[in-house]
């Protein structure tokens, strides 16, 4: 099938571009391996609500609609919420079609797929940032007796083994959200810590997304930040959206029995070593916390607006008492591995990597001409990995792939079989481009 | 903080030299590699002698501008000599050297003057450990604790700061902090 532009994947990124694409009337598909907003679907735990407020629920000529708009949509509602729009916009999705291998040709791209070969002249990858969960390689030397569960199959405490004490590796958005709902369930609970981003909840009587907003952070560009590679690897927030708008941080995690313990380094034997380290990360994660904060104080006084908010209610520094670097794996029958995620495109053209596997791209412009990312964090701004954020970042880049669409004129294509494009496909992989960090644990 | 808005200050650090060099090494990662050595000498007793001569990196080997050499032994109230500092100490030494050249550095980075900048090292150790009394006990340090005591213009926050990215940038502060795989062979 012939088709100017191949989107793969149909969640929030895919149908951003889809919707911007149709406006632009241009013809395209996009390709979903399974149903429309499919991670939010399958991969994700029961309790999941999303970590920004309703009110940022917007997408290209669509947005939140319901009763609630400070509250948090859960990953189910998040889906029929994606789904709807998808039905709204008329997007040409096509479910259930996995993609074997894109390949630049001479006359465009050649997208095989278990439903037959697509020719286009652009592709706009759009398959999401957390494809494959991010493991670390200390995880093969766990005792075997020890399920590991990563945070992508992790659903409920229901599903694990009914005694024992769970290590949660990593302490970022995931980790604590599910160190916490394990503690709550009774179970006793160990958090290795690593590098954190620490945010309150709430700041000043709002929501701390409002003044993320509000101050512009959110919007902060890639080709203005000082070093965006750092900014790209950066973890996610610790933070939970629950209709109580409570707090979680390392003091909730401590004060409700959760042992904190380092970075998780090595195991040796039924031994986990830990690091060491831990009160300079957790200084590290309060400084840059109290900066922001110090940020949005400036704002409100800047503005005039010292009679509308509440005094300045800065979070307490992290408490951490005796932490040993030392766990006794003994005890444990669960590891939950909450240490990232990343994207795992195996199936895309190797030129599209740089030499640390990792896609390569100018604000989701990729060096081989006419291919496009698109939802990946910080692509173009601070708010990229946000759904409040895809839909600006595909109205940008479709400038450009107009642009390359002129250039390229009409398309030639290869007229030859797609079969050995598929029977090549297994051939093509791109290195393994895991780099064995524990990301945030 | 952006190059351009950094005001001038003298601690003694190149800082462009540094910024070039990790320029360099990002575009040429292979180079980043060094090798660190030291030779010892048992001397008498608990005495011996380390000597600090040479290295590998950026490609190529280098030689110091003159053998380094450090002495250690226990101290008399293990039946010793006292000839030199205990390795522990030593380790102390690594320890806060290494994060004070990161204070002077991020300091130079930011643009912060400094005047004066001191570390007080002090560790705990039950000896329960090495003299094989208790197998509970480690042999190493049970706590390590460092306090700076910095004159400079800059505000404490940003003082907390610089120490903060100092402990990120650590050579020895990871090396102590963290596990590292040790092989111990006969020539």
């Amino acid at each position: 099938m012939r088709v100017t532009v191949v989107v793969i994947g149909a969640g929030q990124a895919g149908l951003a571009m889809s919707r911007h694409l149709a406006v632009a009337g241009l013809d395209h598909v996009v390709l979903e391996r399974g149903e429309v907003a499919s991670s939010w679907r399958t991969e994700r735990w029961d309790s999941l609500r999303l970590l920004t407020p309703n009110w940022m629920c917007r997408l290209p000529g669509y947005q939140y609609e319901g009763p609630d708009h400070d509250g948090y949509q859960t990953a189910a509602e998040t889906a029929g919420w994606l789904e709807a729009y998808a039905c709204r916009t008329g997007a040409p999705v096509r479910t259930r079609v996995t993609v074997l291998q894109v390949r630049r040709t001479a006359g465009g791209f050649e997208v095989a797929t278990d439903d037959g070969c697509y020719f286009a002249a652009a592709v706009v990858v759009a398959a999401g940032a957390s494809s494959d969960a991010r493991v670390p390689a200390v995880a093969a030397e766990m005792p075997r007796r020890i399920n590991q569960v990563t945070a992508m199959r992790y659903r409920s405490p229901a599903q694990l083994d009914a005694t024992g004490d769970v290590l949660v590796v990593g302490a970022s958005a995931s980790g604590i959200q599910i160190a916490d709902e394990l503690r709550r369930s009774g179970r006793c609970v160990t958090l290795a810590v690593g590098e954190h981003v620490r945010l309150p909840r709430t700041y000043r009587g709002r929501d701390i997304y409002c003044w993320l907003e509000a101050v512009g952070q959110l919007d902060e560009r890639y080709d203005e930040v000082e070093d965006i590679e750092r900014a790209r690897r950066h973890a996610s927030v610790q933070l939970v959206g629950t209709p109580t708008r409570m707090p979680l941080d390392l003091n909730a995690l401590s004060a409700a029995g959760v042992c904190l313990v380092g970075r998780l380094m090595l195991v040796s034997g039924a031994v986990a070593q830990c690091s060491g380290a831990l009160a300079s990360l957790t200084a590290n994660a309060d400084l840059k916390q109290a900066r922001l904060l110090q940020r949005i104080d400036d704002f409100v006084t800047e503005h005039g607006l010292l009679s509308e908010v509440p005094e300045p209610d800065r979070p307490a520094p992290t408490r951490l008492g005796s932490v040993p670097t030392e766990v006794d794996l003994e005890r444990f029958t669960t590891v939950i591995w909450a240490t990232g995620y990343r994207p795992s495109y195996p199936w895309l053209d190797r030129a599209a990597f740089d030499r640390r596997g990792r896609v390569a791209h100018d604000g989701g412009v990729s060096p081989v001409p006419g291919l496009y990312v698109l939802g990946l964090p910080f692509l173009r701004r601070r708010r990229s990995n946000l759904i409040a954020g895809v839909g600006d970042d595909a109205a940008e880049l479709l400038p450009h792939l107009r642009e390359y669409l002129r250039g390229a004129g009409s398309p030639r294509v290869e007229r030859r079989s797609c079969r050995s494009v598929i029977e090549g496909a297994g051939e093509e992989r791109v290195p393994d481009p895991m780099d064995h960090r524990i990301d945030g644990a | 903080m952006t190059t351009t808005d950094t005001p001038t200050v003298d601690n003694g650090v190149n800082i462009e030299a540094l910024r070039g060099a990790r320029e360099a090494l990002t575009n040429h990662p292979e180079a980043a590699t060094f090798q660190w050595r030291a030779s010892c000498e048992w001397a008498r007793g608990t005495h011996s002698r380390t000597m600090i001569t040479d290295f590998f990196g950026l490609g190529a080997e280098h030689v110091h501008r003159q053998t380094y050499a450090v002495d250690a032994d226990h101290p008399e109230v293990f039946a010793s000599e006292d000839n030199g500092p205990t390795p522990p100490e030593i380790a102390l030494a690594a320890l806060a050297s290494c994060l004070t050249a990161g204070v002077a550095t991020v300091a130079s980075n930011r643009g912060v003057q400094l005047h004066s900048v001191k570390a007080t090292v002090t560790a705990g150790m039950d000896l329960q450990g090495i003299l094989g009394i208790d197998g509970d006990v480690r042999n190493g340090f049970d706590q390590v604790t460092v306090t700076y005591d910095i004159d400079a213009d800059a505000s404490r926050a940003d003082l907390e700061a610089i120490l903060v990215q100092s402990q990120k940038r650590s050579a020895v502060f990871d090396i102590i902090t963290n596990p590292t795989t040790v092989q111990v062979t006969l020539a």
